[in-house]
Parts: structure tokens; sequence; C-alpha cells
């Protein structure tokens, strides 16, 4: 017993290290990119390190960048594990983010307790029909999910500017020339409570109890078994009797309803108002990609998602000081994490190969032995990037 | 203000920017066709284009030679073709999210490189307009195809071009075979490696040219994000023209005609809020989508990456 669990844990532990390969190797371009620029890298990745981990306000700024990038990186698990590829996290966000705005601006004689709690269950729902829309054209109209994505996230700012620019715009800066497009501020009944002195909120905290939901989702529930099932197998599952359409759309649905959740968060908890400069990161600040990036990282697990938004959030925070530090543009960033996104997926293929050569030996093993009872393992990964 | 819509000055206004407006689009499309048509996905285009774009408007600024910029736009498409294809072939990784990752990466190198050499938004006298003798002063027709700068003339020849090679060459018939069954083209003798790594960084290089087009043919300046989802709607467009040369062809005149219109329609100023008309191209390009994808078969191999079984 003891032998078998470390033949477990080693491959696992090896698994588990590939994605901080990954960062180190585009840490390492990073770092040459940084020379050609003639910067130190060393005195740049300190001004990270400073920026991100410095002290107790830059901890909760980077728990802060954070926030967003797990919400929408969960919804990313859910449904890369349905091998449904969501590119739409920005177009979810913001329509997340427009609807629960609504009933903040709206429902303005309401008390704080229950408005907080109806804005957040109504971003959740706008994210879910935005990526309910692309769901349901995959299901039932074949039509390529991160193309319909993409679209939708053209469509979503359109609609932000429109709203924000016309009918949703704060009554104050209407009456001015300069028509900011924001909303109306949220009152401060309406805000998420604050870790005072810092920006830090509770939707941090939120966000995490999602996490090991979406754990128990995925692996204890009978949704999260049929979404991983036609992931892994949409032939087998229709064979089985799983309605292989339902799930493509609840997979999208879900994946969306997180990342809509993420947008109103970042109303309710950080900037207490919508505003646009026109384009989906002005809003986003891109979580609805880097989301992708985190769970990636996260080998698309919920609980693993968690170390991995952290660590993006930290580049991101880090990123801005570097800039003041340095004088490097944070765009660098951008860069490393496409790089990181490249190395990780790159990397599946020394996973794939150990996974290979254990189940042959599995298989040699059985043949040698009578058939034993064998330990199910809820966490062993899909393919789903094969 | 409607009935101005349809006079003929105006229609024809928006029949010749909307062939002008098409141009980065049919290059980025009909390169992303060679590659899907040989199994491979390639959702970096928007990234591949944005350096290409940064790189075309730098060189074309320092040198003063526009042709140099579309060689560095090529250059460095090509290379970010060489990358991806080193990833999708050899490391055999998953294609939709090394794109993704390929994007991201174009999108903050062509930042940084803004940033850092440029830092303010400059302009730069882009390609001009050529009008070709005798075929310019057709009426209407000439005003519409024969007054536009050389790089839209290159992209409307590069459609005939695309159709011969996939269709009428050895070449073309390798392509198709190693998107269809690349088991039975290896069997055959054909590098299913080589195919796809030429088809990729022809791609690449094409969708570098593309992001010229932007930056020294139809904007003549740089900007973060300059293309702002334009790669992706080329990789849509490709799945729309059902991955053949003319029908990504009238994809990409279809999109960019209902883009121009929809710039027309703010210039007559018809009361359509203008953020709304902006969203239309995209919705018709879903419903479009709704409307050819499920009648047509993408390229079998598409997304799979192929295993000798060694």
């Amino acid at each position: 017993m003891s032998n078998s669990s470390r033949e477990k844990w080693l491959p696992k532990l090896i698994d588990a290290a590939l994605p901080v390969f990954a960062t180190l190797a585009a840490l390492l371009v990073g770092a040459i990119m940084l020379l050609l620029l003639k910067v130190n890298p060393l005195e740049a990745y300190r001004a990270m390190w400073d920026g991100a981990f410095g002290s107790q306000n830059a901890v909760a700024e980077t728990l802060v960048k954070a926030t967003p990038l797990l919400l929408v990186g969960l919804g990313i698990c859910i449904s890369f594990r349905g091998d449904v590829i969501n590119i739409g996290g920005e177009g979810q966000m913001i329509v997340g983010a427009i609807l629960g705005t609504l009933i903040g601006i709206t429902l303005t004689d309401w008390p704080g307790w229950a408005v907080i709690p109806l804005a957040l269950i109504t971003g959740f729902i706008g994210g879910a029909i935005w990526g309910g829309i692309p769901g349901f054209l995959k299901a039932y109209f074949k039509v390529n999910e991160i193309l319909s994505t993409v679209m939708m996230n053209a469509i979503a700012v359109q609609l932000m500017n429109f709203l924000l620019r016309g009918p949703m715009i704060d009554p104050a800066q209407a009456e001015l020339a300069s028509k900011i497009p924001q909303t109306a501020r949220l009152l401060d009944a309406f805000r998420l409570p604050r870790w005072i002195p810092t920006r830090l909120h509770l939707g941090a905290l939120i966000a995490v109890i999602l996490a090991v939901l979406v754990y128990i989702l995925l692996w204890r529930t009978s949704w999260g078994y049929r979404i991983r099932a036609v992931g892994q197998n949409p032939d087998a599952s229709r064979y089985a009797g799983i309605k292989v359409k339902n799930y493509i759309v609840l997979a999208l649905v879900l994946s969306g309803a997180f990342a809509g959740l993420a947008g109103v968060m970042q109303v309710y908890g950080v900037n207490y108002r919508m505003i646009t400069d026109g384009s989906a990161s002005g809003f986003t600040g891109s979580a609805g990609f880097n989301g992708i990036v985190a769970a990636l990282f996260g080998q698309l697990h919920p609980l693993g998602t968690i170390p991995a938004s952290i660590l993006f959030g930290a580049l991101l925070v880090g990123a801005n000081k570097m800039q003041r530090v340095v004088q490097v543009p944070s765009a660098l960033i951008t860069a490393l994490n496409g790089l990181v996104v490249v190395f990780v997926v790159s990397s599946e293929i020394w996973r794939r190969r150990r996974q290979k050569r254990r189940m042959a030996v599995a298989a040699r093993e059985l043949e040698d032995q009578p058939p034993e009872e064998e330990e199910c393992d809820p966490e062993d990964k899909p393919e789903v990037m094969a | 203000m409607i009935s101005d819509l349809f006079s003929m000055t105006v229609l024809v206004g928006i029949l010749a920017s909307g062939i002008r407006l098409a141009t980065p689009y049919l290059y980025a499309a009909i390169g992303e066709t060679f590659s899907q048509r040989s199994g491979v996905l390639n959702l970096g285009v928007e990234g591949q284009m944005l350096l290409g774009a940064f790189a075309a408007f730098f060189i074309a600024l320092t040198t003063g030679n526009l042709w140099l910029g579309v060689l560095a736009a090529m250059g460095v498409g090509a290379l970010m073709g060489l990358a991806m294809a080193f990833v999708t072939i050899n490391l055999k990784a998953e294609q939709g999210i090394s794109g993704i990752g390929f994007y991201l990466f174009g999108l903050g190198l062509s930042d940084l490189l803004f940033q850092k050499l440029l830092g303010t938004v400059e302009t730069v006298k882009g390609f001009p307009k050529v009008q070709i003798p005798v075929l310019s002063d057709l009426p209407v027709i000439g005003e519409i195809f024969f007054r536009q700068n050389l790089l839209v003339y290159i992209a409307l020849l590069l459609v005939p071009l695309a159709w011969f090679v996939l269709n009428k060459t050895t070449l073309g018939l390798k392509i198709r075979a190693v998107g269809e069954n690349p088991e039975a083209a290896d069997s055959l003798g054909v590098s299913v490696a080589r195919v796809r790594y030429f088809t990729i960084i022809l791609g690449g290089t094409l969708s570098g040219v593309a992001g010229a087009s932007l930056s020294i043919a139809l904007l003549n300046v740089f900007q973060q994000n300059m293309t702002s989802g334009l790669g992706f709607i080329a990789v849509a467009l490709v799945y729309f023209g059902a991955w053949r040369p003319w029908g990504v062809l009238g994809g990409a005149l279809l999109f960019s005609l209902v883009n121009s219109l929809q710039l027309w329609v703010q210039v007559l100023g018809i009361p359509i809020p203008p953020d709304i008309a902006v969203m239309m191209p995209y919705i018709l390009t879903i419903l479009v989508l709704v409307l050819t994808v499920s009648r047509v078969r993408s390229p079998s191999a598409l997304t799979k990456p192929f295993d000798r079984g060694e």
C-alpha cells in the first residue's frame, strides 16, 4: 500500500511542477527581453515582488486582482473539462456587471443586505445568459464556440458603451458637457465589506468558497460527472444515455455565470460603478483572458486555480510596480502570460507520455495478477488537452 | 436622411471603402484557410497581425520604405508561425489554447515595443492609391475597384491564386490530404509535419501582411491593440467561407460592407446609436455561422495532432 501510494504521489508532484517550470521558462525569456531593453532583470523582478508581496497593502492588491481571475478560472475549469473552449469571459463579465449594476442603481431604497446578494445573483445570471447563447448555438447549430464567444465579446463591449453613454449614464454626468460614460456611484450600503485599510473585499472569500463548491460539483455530483464524461468522450456519453447537447449548454452556462459574477464583483467590491473607456479590457482588466491562463496553470482543477490566480494577480500588480521603478511597460507581463500558456500546453506532452507509460505498466500488471478492486481516483485528470 | 444612403455617390463610397476594409481580413483569412485545410487551427492570428502591424509601421517610419515594412511584417509573421508550428506539430500542444497564448504574446510584445520604441502615436505616409489606367475611368466600377492601394489589389489577386494552389496543384492536394486523412497521406509518403509547417508559416506570413495592410495602408498609424478582434473575425470568416478561398472572399466582403455601411450611417447622421451600429457586423457573422456551419463539414483532421504511432 505504501509503495503504491508513493507511486501515485510522485508522478502527481511532477505533473503539478510542470506549470512551475513553464513559468520559470517564461520569466527567463522575460529576463532576456529585459536585458535587450537594457534593464537589469533582477532589479525588475525584485520590483515586481515588492509590488506584489512587499507590504500588507501589496498583498491585498494582489488578492483583489486574483479574485476575478479565480472566478473566471472556475468557469473555465468547468467548460474546458466539458471540452468547450470559452473565450467569452470578457463579454460575460461585462454583461454580468451591467445587469448587477442595474439592480444597485435602481433599487436605491432597498436595504444593503437585500441588494448585494440580489445583485451578485443577477450578475451570475447575466453571465449565464451570455455564455448560454454560444452554448445553445454550439449544441444545436454546431457553431464553433471559440468564434461565437469572441463575437459575443465584441457585442457586449458595444452594449456596455451604448448603455453607459445613454440609458445608464450617471444623471449628474448627463447634465455636464463632458458626459463621461459611467453609471451613478453605488450607495455606501451596497458595497461589499472591505478589510480596512486595504481594498480587499468579501468577494475574495466568496471566490475561494466557490472554488470548493466547483470542486464538489465536478467530482461529487452527477452533473459534474456528466460534463466531464461529455468532455472526454461525447460518443460514448451519448451511448450511455447522456443528453450530450444539454451538457454542452450547461458547461457554457456555468462558465459564463462565474465570469458574470466576476464582473459584478468588480463593481460592488472594487470600483463601485461601471465606467468605460470604449474597450473591453478597460472594464475587465483582461481578466476574461487571464482567467483562462490561471485555470490552465491550475491544471483545470478548481483548487489548483486558487494559487494560480494569486500568482497571476501578483504578476499583474507587480507589473505596475515594475513599470514605475524600472520604466518597463507592464505590457511585458501580458506577453509573458502568453508565453506561460504556450509553455504549459506544450509541456502537456511529457505528462501524457508518462500517463501512457503508467497505463502500459498497469495493463501488464493486470495480465499478471487476478483483478483486484481498483481504488478509484476522483481527481484523475481527463484528457481535455489531447 | 435614410434616402441619402441610396444616392449613387454614397453607394459607390460604401462599396469602395468596403473593399478597402476587407483587405486585412482577406490576407489573414486566406492564410488561415491554408493552415485549417491542412488540419491546424491557428488562433494566434490576432497576435501575428499585431506584431506584423508594428513591424511594418516601425520599419516604414524609420526607413521610409513601405515595401521593407511589408517584408518585415512577413518575416515577423513567419517567425510566429514557425513557433506555432513547432508547438502544435512537434509538441502536439492543444491548438486552440496555444493560439490564445500566441495571441497574448503578440498583444503584449507589440504594445511593449510600441511604448519603448515609439512612445506616441505617429502617422506614416502609407501606400498611396494607384489608379489603374483606363479601368479606373470606368463609371462606378472604376471608382469601386480600380482606385485602391496596391495591397488591396494584391489581396484580391490572392484569392484566385489560393484557389488555384489548393485545387489544381500537387501541393494543394497534399495540403488537403493531410487535413482530411493524415494517416493515409502519411502512408503514401507525404510528410504530414512538413506540409503543416509550410501552411502554418504561410498563414503567419499572410497574417503579418494583414497587420501591415492595417498599419501602413489602411489606417497609417500604430496603436496598442489596434486590431481589436480583427484576427479572430478572420478565423471566423474561414468557417464562414467553408474553407474555400472564394467563400472567404464572400465572407470578408459581406462583413466589410456591413461595416462600411455602418460607418456611412454614422457619417450621414442617421439616428442609430453608433455603438449599436458597430455591433451589426458581429451579429451578422454569428447569424451567418448559424446558417452555414451546420451544412458544411470541416476538414476531418482539424485541431487533431498527428501521431505516427512510433
